[in-house]
């Protein structure tokens, strides 16, 4: 084993890891504003994925043009998410608003599979194609560009949250729900934005990932787990937790795959997330 | 004979000193009244002794065991009962079965444990709601609940959190007999209390905190003339 | 006062009331003697999948009704039930009678062995875990040599039906008694349990575990303890199932669907009460079935959109679950007791 085939996993495992934290960061925003997890991210990344793909097979646009529509698409999604279901199980036990979500999860997974059939797809000739090599490592475009994306929403949803007055009207309807009422947030539509943004973070995770993976209806299974995972390892609610997490994660697997077993790439991550909780039940980074 | 012996007791949190080297002993068959303004770290003290939170230092005797960072469980096993400030019924249960569960700590057989229960209910006089559940109770009754539920258990020691708070001024005549009346039936008991007329009335002595320090100990006479007292506390309330 | 006491003193110890009683006993009484009507075999394989699927429900219902965690892999002790009597039976030519047991006391060392580090995680941890974990044995089974890795394990068939192998290939009639029994079984078992001092120690737990522990209620143990429990109601169900079909691969036994199943029934029945699950598994395995004929192979799809929409409006529109739609009088122990 050289030196070149481990540079090549830590690459490959930092650039899949930008992407979990991206999608991790929508969960955990939503988590924290209103203690609720969604078990339906997974589908709505696969929404995403199918979203960008229907644009570029029935539209002809590249993935990486119709990036914005998928992200309103999903802010959309996000929206009608809130007031369809969210809005109704707010006080509801936690054992419900976690069946609620997983009724949400299976249900948008088996709509797919009934309109699109289980079938893999993928997106001929992108704009963006081919891989470039830098000191012995082979870097897929697509995937170095999406990191780059990921990296970038990232700050932006990190300015957004802590700079801009919505942001911080996110954060105290986090912290006090009736607090935040008194001072004239309505804490409703604040939910409504945390969705939409949540959400909207898929999107571009999705958007990016249509030009280099399957587009399946299970595909947002391991990756939904994944962000799981990454919100536990971050500490529920931390935004920039999720980023070092997600890294970890992308690290573990890639490292995992290659030093022990490709095959159980999924139970070195799963190893990760019962230490983490068992051992550090805040995560490793603490809130916020 | 010293029940309970609490010594140098202390617990802060992120720098702030919740409780700071606290020091007092509670006598079998007395009650202890432990007064203070809101944050004084009254409720923080009960949570030390039951385990709820684990103190930095210090030492509590129970019986002689020492009881210093043991689970909640065990400690509750060893004799010591108590009610939470924020009151944590069964909601989903009615109140006999809220009862019940506390009986059984000390009685499995299911119909022994059901009569023990309804005696008790009985003697906190809710007998006519047994079959109501606890989300369903006015906050009296599940201040009540709470004592019953405690009770059961058959505490040598009970921990009482601000039982007479919060509720509507009728009932509050009707708690302080029940206090009166579990000493009389011969149970300890370490009240939080905030109205001090009630405190006065009923503590054989008294444990005034502020800021996580404790200002006075004593009978109720002395602490009444006591000038740490009136300054942080008293002074504010009409003493009648 | 003391007039109240007396009479509070004479009333029956939990019990459900007289006229629930008689339904029951007329209830159990049809499905014993069902098979004398001669039903086709349709129905019958209805009536074993009403059976299975309400055993499993009352699993899941123990640990999310009785003790308040969610599982959302709770599929595995199923797996685990059926993946061990069959590894004997195939391997060693041991009875599946004992298999069951042996399957029974394996789920409760595998819920043991992942309740104790696990328990101590509440709420949306416990479940995630539950789902990975849940998913990692089926990971492993798919790669496991030993126990046929993807393929699985084929049960080899008897040349004539046995009770002793636990096949019958000419009638579904003796897999009906087999599955009935069990189903009476488990849900007189989980009855006495919620009824006994452990029942109503969990329910404490569920509702509060701060003041149960305030009460002498170790909350990890019994969370252990209702883990366990939950794991053996489920285990035997997969024994059966495996002898059913005589087959045992990965990815039927330890499927993600039938966790979804046995949540989905027990919140639309009702969860925490006993007859919830019951409920929530009559109404959806008929339909389940029914589809799976009119609709064909497609069926599974549209099974689970249904499944999904169903779960949603439940958790907005019912929470208590269909149960609660009924007349309370009939329900509540209150005025009976």
């Amino acid at each position: 084993m050289t030196f070149e085939i481990i540079l090549q996993a830590i690459v490959s495992g930092l650039l899949t890891g930008l992407i979990y934290a991206l999608i991790a960061a929508g969960l955990s925003l939503i988590f924290g504003l209103m203690n609720i997890v969604n078990f339906a991210h997974g589908e709505h990344l696969m929404v995403s994925m199918f979203s960008s793909f229907w644009l570029w097979s029935l539209l002809g646009l590249d993935p990486l043009v119709s990036i914005p529509i998928t992200v309103l698409l999903m802010a959309l999604c996000g929206v009608l998410t809130h007031y369809l279901l969210i809005r109704y199980i707010l006080k509801a036990k936690m054992l419900i608003q976690i069946c609620a979500t997983f009724g949400l999860s299976i249900f948008i997974r088996a709509l797919a599979q009934f309109l699109w059939t289980p079938d893999f797809r993928t997106v001929d000739k992108p704009l963006l194609e081919g891989r470039i090599e830098a000191a012995g490592v082979f870097i897929g475009q697509p995937q170095l560009f999406a990191s780059v994306v990921c990296l970038l929403a990232f700050v932006m949803l990190y300015l957004f949250v802590t700079k801009t007055e919505t942001g911080l009207a996110l954060q105290a309807t986090a912290q006090d729900r009736e607090a935040a009422e008194i001072l004239g947030i309505p804490s409703n539509r604040m939910f409504a934005i945390g969705w939409a943004i949540g959400l909207g973070c898929v999107g571009v995770a999705g958007g990016m990932m249509t030009n280099y993976f399957f587009i399946f209806t299970d595909v947002g299974v391991n990756f939904a787990l994944f962000a799981f995972v990454a919100v536990a390892l971050g500490g529920f609610g931390s935004i920039i937790g999720c980023l070092y997490a997600g890294i970890i994660i992308g690290l573990v697997e890639s490292l995992g795959g290659l030093l022990i077993d490709p095959s159980f790439k999924l139970l070195y991550v799963f190893a990760i997330y019962l230490l983490v909780v068992i051992y550090k039940p805040q995560g490793l980074f603490g809130r916020y | 004979m010293k029940i309970l012996s609490v010594e140098n007791l202390s617990k802060s949190f992120g720098g702030i000193h919740a409780n700071r080297d606290i020091s007092f002993d509670i006598s079998a068959g007395e009650i202890l009244g432990i007064i203070g303004p809101n944050g004084a770290g009254k409720s923080t003290l009960f949570d030390l002794i039951t385990g709820y939170t684990k103190a930095d230092s210090g030492k509590i005797l129970f019986n002689d065991n020492n009881i210093f960072g043991m689970r909640p469980d065990k400690i509750s096993n060893l004799g010591i009962g108590r009610t939470f400030q924020k009151l944590k019924p069964f909601a989903d249960l009615t109140l006999l079965e809220n009862v019940m569960i506390g009986s059984f700590a000390k009685e499995s057989n299911i119909k022994n444990a059901r009569d023990k229960a309804l005696e008790i209910i009985d003697f906190v006089d809710l007998i006519e709601k047994r079959h109501h559940f606890a989300r369903e109770l006015s906050t009296g009754q599940r201040k009540r609940l709470e004592l019953a539920r405690a009770m059961a258990i058959e505490p040598k020691l009970l921990l009482m959190d601000e039982v007479t708070g919060g509720v509507d001024q009728k009932t509050i005549p009707g708690l302080v007999d029940l206090i009166l009346k579990m000493k009389a039936a011969g149970v300890t008991i370490a009240t939080i209390e905030h109205n001090i007329n009630i405190i006065m009335e009923i503590s054989d002595d008294i444990l005034a905190l502020d800021q996580g320090q404790r200002i006075a100990y004593g009978k109720p006479e002395e602490i009444q003339k006591n000038d740490r007292v009136i300054d942080a506390y008293l002074g504010t309330v009409d003493v009648a | 006062m003391e007039n109240t006491l007396n009479t509070a003193r004479l009333e029956p110890v939990w019990h459900t009331n007289r006229r629930i009683m008689l339904l029951l006993a007329a209830l159990a009484l049809f499905l014993v003697i069902f098979p004398l009507f001669g039903p086709n075999s349709f129905y019958l394989h209805l009536m074993i999948m009403i059976f299975m699927y309400a055993v499993m429900a009352q699993s899941w219902n123990v640990i999310a009704g009785l003790s308040g965690q969610i599982s959302l892999g709770h599929g595995l002790f199923f797996g685990i039930g059926a993946y061990t009597s069959s590894f004997l039976f195939v391997e060693y030519g041991v009875t599946p009678w004992i298999g069951i047991f042996i399957g029974m006391f394996f789920s409760a060392v595998i819920a043991v062995l992942i309740g104790i580090p696990m328990l101590r995680l509440s709420g949306h941890y416990f479940a995630i875990a539950t789902l990975l974990i849940g998913i990692s044995f089926q990971l492993v089974f798919q790669r496991w040599e030993w126990v046929g890795a993807a393929s699985g394990l084929w049960i080899p068939l008897t040349e004539e039906s046995s009770w002793l192998a636990l096949q019958f290939h000419d009638s579904k009639v003796p897999y009906y008694y087999v599955f009935l029994a069990f189903f009476i079984i488990s849900y007189f078992f989980v009855w006495r349990l919620s009824l006994s001092k452990i029942g109503f120690r969990l329910r404490a737990v569920r509702d509060d575990y701060q003041a149960a522990s305030s009460l002498g209620i170790d909350v990890s143990k019994y969370k252990i303890i209702a883990y366990a429990i939950s794991a053996i109601v489920m285990a035997p169900m997969g024994s059966l199932f495996a002898q059913y079909i005589l087959i045992v691969d990965p990815d039927r036994m330890f499927n993600l669907e039938i966790s979804i199943l046995v949540l989905l029934m027990t919140v639309l029945g009702g969860i925490g009460n006993i007859w919830g699950p019951l409920i929530g598994v009559a109404i959806l395995i008929p339909i389940s079935e029914y589809s799976r004929i009119y609709l064909g192979g497609t069926g599974g799809a549209v099974d689970l959109i249904f499944y999904g929409l169903i779960l949603m409006l439940i958790c907005i529109f019912r929470p208590a679950g269909l149960i609660s739609l009924f007349p309370k009088h009939i329900l509540e122990r209150k005025k009976q007791r």
